[in-house]
C-alpha cells in the first residue's frame, strides 16, 4: 500500500502529495482514522481527493493511504431491504455498532459477510455459459428472486456447482475458462462510475403503472425511460417520489435520498415494512433498497450516492427485472458537485456550477433505459430513472433544471399556486409533457379499452380550453359566457377535482388502477356530453348543475377497487339522472 | 504548554493567515492573544502546508501583526454542558452574560455534532398543542419538527414565537419540557422582550440562552445556533427533556457566513452566498428530531425576516427545502389588524399528516383541515375577481365563497395574543365556518364526518 501525505484541508477536500502511482477515482484512505475518500484530481504527484466523512480535526503531515480501487459497490443477495449511506455502508448495522450517530472511519462492508442464502443451480456441470448468465437463483425475499450471473468477461464451460446454504463469498460454481478455472462466488463487485455493461438498447415501450392518475393518463413515463419532477419547496416533490416509489408496478425500487431530510427517509423505513404492494400482496419493503445520504451527512458522499443508487439498479436490471430508480434530489447532488469543484477553484460555469453539470446530468440519466441483458437467454430488462430537482426559487431557468430537462422525457411540472390550494398532486396539466405517450398508447388501451386515448385528449382538450375561458371570465365576467362553456369550465373543475386531485394519506384514493382510472374519467366525460345535448334540448343548465349524480362522480374516487358494480353503474346513473330531468321537466311544461 | 505563535502575516476582514506552523488541524480552535488582558478566538479554516487560514470570531480591530501572540488548541469548539445551565444567559460564544457564575460543566462537547443516523430516527408524529388555530388546525405541530416562520422586519414574529413557548403542550403528557434559545444579531430590545416574557411566565427557570446581540461580533453568531443545538441535544437526549429550540435571526447568521465566504474569495452561489449555504443551514436544522429508544426530542422554530418579503431569496428558499414545512407572515393580514398574520395558503407543515386524526386530535381533523385550505383559496380568488368585475359579478356560489374568506381571517386567523384555543375548539371553529358554504361543495370531507359533525354545529 503507497502512503502520501497530507499538504492540505480545506472542508471536504484534501489535498496530498506522493501520490504518484495513485489513479484518477482511486479510494483512499484518508490519516489514521482511515477515512474514506476518492481522488478527484491529479497534478503530478499531487492528487486532490474528495472525503466522504468529516474532514475536522484533519491536518498537513498525516498520511494518505492508496487502495489501488475505484469506488465501487458490492453486488449480492442481500442488497434488498437494506439502507444504506451514500458509499454503501449498511446504516442499520451502523447503528448496532456504535449508536445514534454516525461517526468518522467506520468500515463496513455492504453485504453481510456471515448471512447464509440458499443457492439453487440453473446450470449443471458441462453446460457453456457467458458474462451474464444465470447460473443460479437465491430466494431474496418473499417477492425477489435474486439471480446469480456469470461476471463481466468470464466465459466457458461450468465444471462445478453447488446447491445449498452459502454466505456470498463461499465459491458456489467453478468454471473452466480459456484462461484457467475460475471461481464464481454471489458477490461481485462493480465500479459506481461505469454504467454496468448490456447487449443491446432498445426503446422502451411499456408503461410504468404508478396509480397516480395524473401521471397514468396524462404524463405516462414507460419501463426504462426518464422522468424529472421539479418543484419550489412544499409543492410536493418528495409525496410524488414516495406514492411512485410506493404504487409503481416494478419489481424492484432504488430510492435515494440525496441530501434531503432525515425524517423523509425514516418515514419510507417506518411506512414500507407495513404498506402492501398492491401487485404481490407482500409489504413493499420487500421489493426496496434505500440509499440515505441526508443533508447533515458529508457533502462528498452526497456526491457518490447517486452512483452507488443506480449502480445497484443496474445490476437488478441485468437480471431482467423492471426496475425503477428514485433520486430526491437531483439538485442536492449538482450543489455537492459545485461545492467540491469551489474548492477545486476550477472555473465556474453559470450560478457557480463547474461547466460539466450539463454532461454529469445526461450521463445519469442516460444510464436509464431498457436493455437486452447480457447473457445467452436473450431476457429483457428496464432501469427507468426519476429525478426529483429542487430549482430555487421555483425557477425554471437555473442550470440544473436545464440540463435535466434537456435529457428526461418526461417533465412533471409542480406548481406552488396548486400547491397553496391544496391540489395534490400539483402537478401542472398545462405545462408538464411526457414524450412517451403514443408510444404508450397502444400498450395502455390493451390494458384497459380502445377509448382511453381518446378520453385523454378530450379531456385535456377541455382544460385547456377552461385556461382560456378563465381568462375571458377574469375580463368580463362569468355572464359573458355561452352556456356550453360555462358547462366547459364546470367540467374541467370536475376533472380538476374529481380526478386530477389524488390524496396520498386516503387509504383508497392512495392507489387507482388503470381501469378505474378510465372509469373515472369517462363518467365525467360522459356526464359532460350528456348535458351538452340536455342543454341544446334547452334544459335549464342551474338544474343540471345541481344533479346529485355528480356527487356521485366526485365520490367515485373513494369507492374501493373491488367495487367494481358501483363503479361500472356510474354511467347509468348518469343516464337515468338525465333521464329523469327532462321527464321533470317535460312534465312541467305538459302541466 | 501549547506552542505560541508570533508569524501572523495578514489580516483581513474576519480572515488572518499564520505562517510556520506545525500540526495544525483543520476546523481547530485558536487562541489569540491580543495584548495582555485581552484573548479573542478563531478557528482553523483551511490548513494549507504551514500555513493556517483562521477565521477570527471577534474581529480583527486592535491587533497587531507582530505582537499578537496565536495557540492552537488542538480540539474544536466545545461548550460544557450541565443541568446548570437551566435558567441561565450566555453569549454567543457560550460564557455566562446574566452576571451569574461559570457553569460546571458535567462535560466538554464539540459544538458541531455528528450527524444523526437515518435509521436511528423516529418520526415525528405526537401533536403539539400550540393554542394558535391557524398553526394547529392547519399546519399543525409535531414533537421533533423543524418548523421555521417566515417572517418580514416588523412583523409580529416574535410574539408569536413567545407565544408558542409559552402555550405548546402534547396533550395528555405531564413530561419535562424546556426552551433553548438562540440569537444571532438580535436588537437587545427584541432579545429583552424574550427573556422578559420568558420570565413573566416563569418559563425562565427551564429555560438556556444563548444570545448574540446586533452589536457583538458578527462572526462570532456562525457558532451560536451550534452552541444553543448542542445544549438542547443534551437536554433532550441525555435528560430526556422535550426541548423547544427557537433560533432568531437565520437571516443575520446566514450574513455572517457570506461575510466570511467573501473574505475567502470564493466563487459565490445566489446573491453572493456561498454554494454551501444549503449544506452549511441543513447541518443545524438537521439536528431537530426524535431519535429511537431515547425520551426527549427536539423541536425546532428558526425565525428569518424575509428580505424584501421575498420567499424566493435564497435564505428563505433554501430553509424551506430542508425544513418540515413553514409558517409564512403576511403584511397584508398584519395591515389588517390580524394577529398572528399568519397567511395559511403558502404555509405548511409537512409532519402534520402523521400528527392528527383519531387518538391524536380528532377524527375529521384531516378532511376539514383541506377543506377550509381549499375554500379559502377559492374566496380568495373570488375576492380578487370582485375586485376587478364588481361583487355583482360572483357567482351565487363565489359570492358565499368570498364571504367565508373574511369570516376565515377574522375569526380563525385572529386571535389574541394570550388566547390558548384547544384543538377541539379549533376544530369546531372550522366546522362553524363550513356552515357558510353549500353542503354540496364539502368535497373533500367524508361524508361520515359531515352527517356527524355538522349537524352538530348546526344544531348548536
Amino acid at each position: 500500500m503507497e502512503e502520501g501525505r497530507i499538504i492540505k484541508v480545506s472542508g471536504p477536500l484534501v489535498v496530498a502529495e506522493g501520490m504518484s502511482s495513485a489513479r484518477m477515482y482511486d479510494v483512499v484512505r484518508v490519516s489514521d482514522s482511515r477515512l474514506i475518500g476518492e481522488i478527484i484530481e491529479m497534478r503530478g504527484d499531487k492528487a486532490s481527493i474528495q472525503v466522504y466523512e468529516e474532514t475536522a480535526g484533519l491536518g498537513p503531515g498525516e498520511p494518505v493511504y492508496t487502495t489501488g480501487e475505484a469506488l465501487s459497490v458490492e453486488l449480492a443477495p442481500g442488497l434488498i431491504e437494506a439502507i444504506y449511506d451514500g458509499i454503501q455502508r449498511p446504516l442499520d448495522k451502523i447503528k448496532d455498532l456504535i449508536g445514534d450517530r454516525i461517526e468518522r472511519g467506520i468500515e463496513l462492508p455492504g453485504i453481510d459477510r456471515e448471512r447464509k442464502w440458499h443457492f439453487e443451480p440453473r446450470v449443471k456441470p458441462g453446460d457453456s455459459v457467458e458474462s451474464g448468465d444465470i447460473v443460479g437463483v437465491v430466494r431474496e425475499t418473499t417477492v425477489v428472486e435474486h439471480r446469480i450471473m456469470v461476471p463481466y468477461g468470464i466465459k466457458g464451460t461450468v465444471q462445478d456447482i453447488k446447491e445449498g446454504e452459502f454466505t456470498v463469498s463461499d465459491q458456489v460454481v467453478t468454471i473452466n475458462t480459456s484462461n484457467g478455472t475460475e471461481g464464481i462466488t454471489m458477490l461481485t463487485r462493480w465500479p459506481v462510475r461505469r454504467g454496468r455493461p448490456y447487449a443491446e438498447k432498445l426503446s422502451p415501450y411499456q408503461p410504468l403503472v404508478t396509480g397516480q392518475r395524473v401521471l397514468d393518463m396524462f404524463f405516462p413515463v414507460a419501463k426504462g425511460g426518464a422522468a424529472c419532477v421539479p418543484g419550489p419547496f412544499g409543492s410536493g416533490k418528495t409525496v410524488v417520489q414516495h406514492q411512485l416509489a410506493r404504487w409503481a408496478d416494478s419489481d424492484i425500487i432504488v430510492y435515494v435520498g440525496c441530501g434531503e431530510r432525515g425524517n423523509e427517509m425514516t418515514e419510507v423505513l417506518t411506512d414500507f415494512p407495513e404498506l402492501t404492494d398492491p401487485h404481490t400482496g407482500e409489504p413493499l419493503m420487500k421489493r426496496t433498497t434505500l440509499v440515505a445520504n441526508t443533508s447533515d451527512m458529508p457533502v462528498a458522499a452526497r456526491e457518490a450516492s447517486i452512483y452507488t443508487g443506480i449502480t445497484i439498479a443496474e445490476y437488478f436490471r441485468d437480471m431482467g427485472y423492471n426496475v425503477a430508480l428514485m433520486a430526491d434530489s437531483t439538485s442536492r447532488w449538482a450543489e455537492a458537485l459545485r461545492e467540491i469543484s469551489g474548492r477545486l477553484e476550477e472555473m465556474p460555469g453559470e450560478e457557480g456550477y463547474p461547466a460539466y453539470l450539463g454532461s454529469r446530468i445526461a450521463e445519469f440519466y442516460e444510464r436509464a433505459g431498457r436493455v437486452k441483458c447480457l447473457g445467452t437467454d436473450g431476457r429483457e430488462g428496464t432501469l427507468t430513472a426519476i429525478g426529483a430537482v429542487s430549482p430555487p426559487g421555483g425557477d425554471l431557468s437555473e442550470p440544473v433544471s436545464q440540463a435535466t430537462l434537456r435529457v428526461a422525457k418526461v417533465f412533471w411540472g409542480l406548481d406552488s399556486t396548486l400547491a397553496a390550494r391544496r391540489h395534490f398532486p400539483a402537478i401542472n396539466w398545462l405545462t408538464s409533457y411526457s414524450l412517451y405517450l403514443e408510444r404508450l398508447e397502444e400498450q395502455i388501451s390493451e390494458i384497459t379499452a380502445e377509448d382511453f386515448g381518446d378520453l385523454r385528449k378530450e379531456a385535456m382538450q377541455i382544460l385547456q380550453e377552461e385556461a382560456e375561458l378563465e381568462e375571458i371570465v377574469r375580463l368580463v365576467g362569468i355572464d359573458a359566457l355561452s352556456v356550453k362553456d360555462r358547462l366547459s369550465l364546470e367540467t374541467a373543475k370536475s376533472i380538476r377535482e374529481d380526478f386530477l386531485h389524488q390524496n396520498a394519506y386516503h387509504d383508497v384514493d392512495t392507489y387507482t388502477s388503470l381501469n378505474k382510472q378510465r372509469l373515472m374519467l369517462k363518467a365525467i366525460l360522459d356526464f359532460h356530453h350528456t348535458a351538452l345535448d340536455a342543454v341544446e334540448s334547452n334544459i335549464d343548465f342551474d338544474a343540471i348543475m345541481k344533479l346529485e349524480v355528480r356527487d356521485v362522480i366526485a365520490r367515485m374516487k373513494y369507492v374501493p377497487e373491488d367495487e367494481k358494480e358501483t363503479l361500472n353503474s356510474v354511467s347509468r346513473q348518469i343516464k337515468s339522472a338525465f333521464q329523469d330531468l327532462a321527464q321533470a321537466v317535460g312534465g312541467e311544461e305538459v302541466a | 504548554m501549547l506552542k505560541e505563535y508570533r508569524t501572523i502575516t495578514e489580516v483581513a476582514g474576519p480572515l488572518m493567515v499564520v505562517e510556520q506552523v506545525k500540526d495544525i488541524k483543520y476546523g481547530e480552535l485558536v487562541e489569540i492573544e491580543v495584548s495582555d488582558k485581552e484573548i479573542r478566538r478563531g478557528r482553523v479554516l483551511e490548513a494549507d502546508g504551514s500555513k493556517a487560514l483562521v477565521q477570527l470570531f471577534e474581529g480583527s480591530a486592535g491587533l497587531n501583526l507582530a505582537k499578537a501572540k496565536v495557540r492552537f488548541l488542538g480540539r474544536g469548539i466545545e461548550i460544557g454542558v450541565s443541568m446548570d445551565m437551566l435558567g441561565r444567559v450566555f453569549d454567543g460564544f457560550g460564557r455566562p452574560r446574566d452576571g451569574g457564575p461559570q457553569i460546571i460543566p458535567e462535560r466538554k462537547v464539540d459544538i458541531n455534532g455528528n450527524p444523526i443516523n437515518p435509521y436511528a430516527r423516529t418520526y415525528p408524529s405526537e401533536f403539539i398543542q400550540t393554542g394558535i388555530s391557524a398553526i394547529d388546525g392547519l399546519n399543525t405541530l409535531v414533537r421533533g419538527q423543524k418548523l421555521p416562520i417566515f417572517s418580514g422586519s416588523g412583523l409580529p414574529h416574535s410574539p408569536l414565537a413567545a407565544q408558542i413557548a409559552r402555550q405548546a403542550k402534547v396533550l395528555g403528557t405531564e413530561e419535562k419540557f424546556s426552551v433553548v434559545f438562540g440569537a444571532m444579531g438580535i436588537t437587545f430590545e427584541e432579545a429583552d422582550y424574550f427573556i422578559q416574557d420568558f420570565r413573566r411566565t416563569g418559563a425562565i427557570e427551564r429555560a438556556v440562552l444563548f444570545i448574540n446581540l446586533a452589536d457583538d461580533p458578527a462572526i462570532e453568531r456562525i457558532s451560536t445556533p451550534r452552541m444553543a443545538l448542542t445544549a438542547a441535544e443534551y437536554l433532550a437526549f441525555e435528560k430526556d427533556m422535550h426541548v423547544l429550540v427557537i433560533l432568531t435571526d437565520i437571516t443575520n447568521y446566514a450574513e455572517a457566513l457570506r461575510e466570511v465566504s467573501a473574505a475567502r474569495m470564493e466563487v459565490p452561489g445566489r446573491r453572493g452566498y456561498p454554494g454551501y449555504l444549503y449544506t452549511d443551514l441543513a447541518s443545524m436544522y438537521e439536528r431537530a428530531g426524535r431519535i429511537e429508544g431515547r425520551a426527549g426530542s427536539i423541536t425546532m422554530i428558526p425565525i428569518l425576516t424575509m428580505p424584501e418579503d421575498d420567499k424566493t431569496h435564497p435564505i428563505v428558499d433554501l430553509t424551506g427545502y430542508i425544513t418540515e414545512g413553514q409558517i409564512l407572515l403576511a403584511r397584508e393580514l398584519h395591515r389588517k389588524g390580524i394577529y398572528p398574520p399568519i397567511d395559511v395558503l403558502p404555509s405548511l407543515s409537512r409532519l402534520k399528516d402523521k400528527g392528527i386524526g383519531d387518538g391524536k386530535t380528532r377524527e375529521d381533523h384531516a378532511d376539514t383541515m383541506n377543506q377550509l385550505y381549499a375554500a379559502y383559496a377559492r374566496g380568495k380568488d373570488a375576492k380578487e375577481l370582485a375586485a376587478i368585475l364588481g361583487e355583482a359579478a360572483l357567482s351565487e356560489d363565489d359570492k358565499r365563497f368570498s364571504e367565508f374568506a373574511d369570516e376565515f381571517e377574522m375569526k380563525y386567523v385572529n386571535q389574541g395574543l394570550e388566547e390558548d384555543r384547544t384543538v377541539e375548539q379549533t376544530l369546531n371553529l372550522g366546522w362553524d365556518l363550513l356552515t357558510l358554504l353549500p353542503v354540496r361543495e364539502l368535497k373533500r370531507i367524508r361524508e361520515e364526518y359531515i352527517e356527524k359533525y355538522l349537524s352538530d354545529v348546526r344544531s348548536a
